[in-house]
């Protein structure tokens, strides 16, 4: 079990520093299929999971001088609200409706990207 | 720097906050939203928008985490088990992107998101 997670992990690495998706939307049904929890319990430990991998990437993308660190820390403490009142409402809706909407999630991602890569010949 | 003006508050305010709704509600970073609302909106160069999008992640991860650990839906082992990896994946991903042609991988990629929310759902 430990040994999928490690390549769950890596892969959502992987494309996270190659197609800037953040690990989220890797981890999440990643999380859901090797430990087999709920969605709720993916998503919350998907979000501690991601500290570290933008942590790691902030600091790489520092180094380029890719950071407007001032906007992106007023970014972050503005967002805080927001994203606590996401997460009391995916604590508050029924999991099935929330695994429905984050498959949607996924699919926009893949056509956003999928249209990006075609665009770009 | 420049002094950040109130219109500038309202504008990071506004794009702050659908980013952490949307993280807090998916269990995600909210880069699909911050980069492209910074690139459209605020003007930012795309890089500018991934690297500053990261930093603005930090925050709202992290407090969307404490929230969750509060419900007791978090798993550290779990978190570790998937996250440290990942960090070796980022290395790794963002040297590739320097040397491979990003297109067929990038439709393989979306092909095996949509394989993965269909599984999602039917599971």
């Amino acid at each position: 079990m430990i040994a999928e997670a490690i390549v769950a992990g890596l892969v959502a690495g992987v494309v996270s520093g190659m197609f800037g998706v953040g690990g989220g939307v890797v981890f999440v049904p990643a999380l859901v299929f090797v430990y087999d929890v709920g969605q709720v319990e993916a998503e919350a430990t998907s979000l501690l999971a991601i500290i570290p991998v933008a942590l790691v990437g902030a600091w790489r993308q520092h180094g380029y001088g890719n950071v407007r660190v001032r906007e992106g820390l007023l970014l972050g403490v503005l967002g805080v609200a927001g994203a606590l009142l996401g997460v009391v409402a995916a604590n508050a809706i029924p999991e099935g409706a929330l695994k429905f909407a984050f498959a949607g999630l996924m699919v926009v991602v893949a056509v956003q990207l999928a249209r990006d890569a075609l665009r770009e010949e | 720097m420049p002094p950040v003006t109130r219109r500038r508050w309202l504008e990071l305010g506004a794009i702050g906050t659908a980013a952490g709704l949307f993280s807090g509600l998916f269990g995600v970073g909210g880069g699909s939203i911050l980069v492209p609302l910074l690139v459209l909106w605020l003007g930012y160069e795309t890089r500018e928008a991934t690297g500053t999008s990261l930093a603005a992640i930090i925050v709202i991860a992290a407090l969307a985490a404490a929230l969750q650990g509060a419900y007791g839906n978090v798993d550290a082992a779990h978190a570790a088990a998937v996250g440290l990896p990942a960090v070796a994946g980022v290395v790794g991903g963002t040297w590739l992107q320097q040397r491979v042609g990003a297109r067929a991988l990038t439709l393989a990629f979306s092909a095996f998101l949509v394989a993965l929310a269909i599984l999602l759902v039917v599971e």
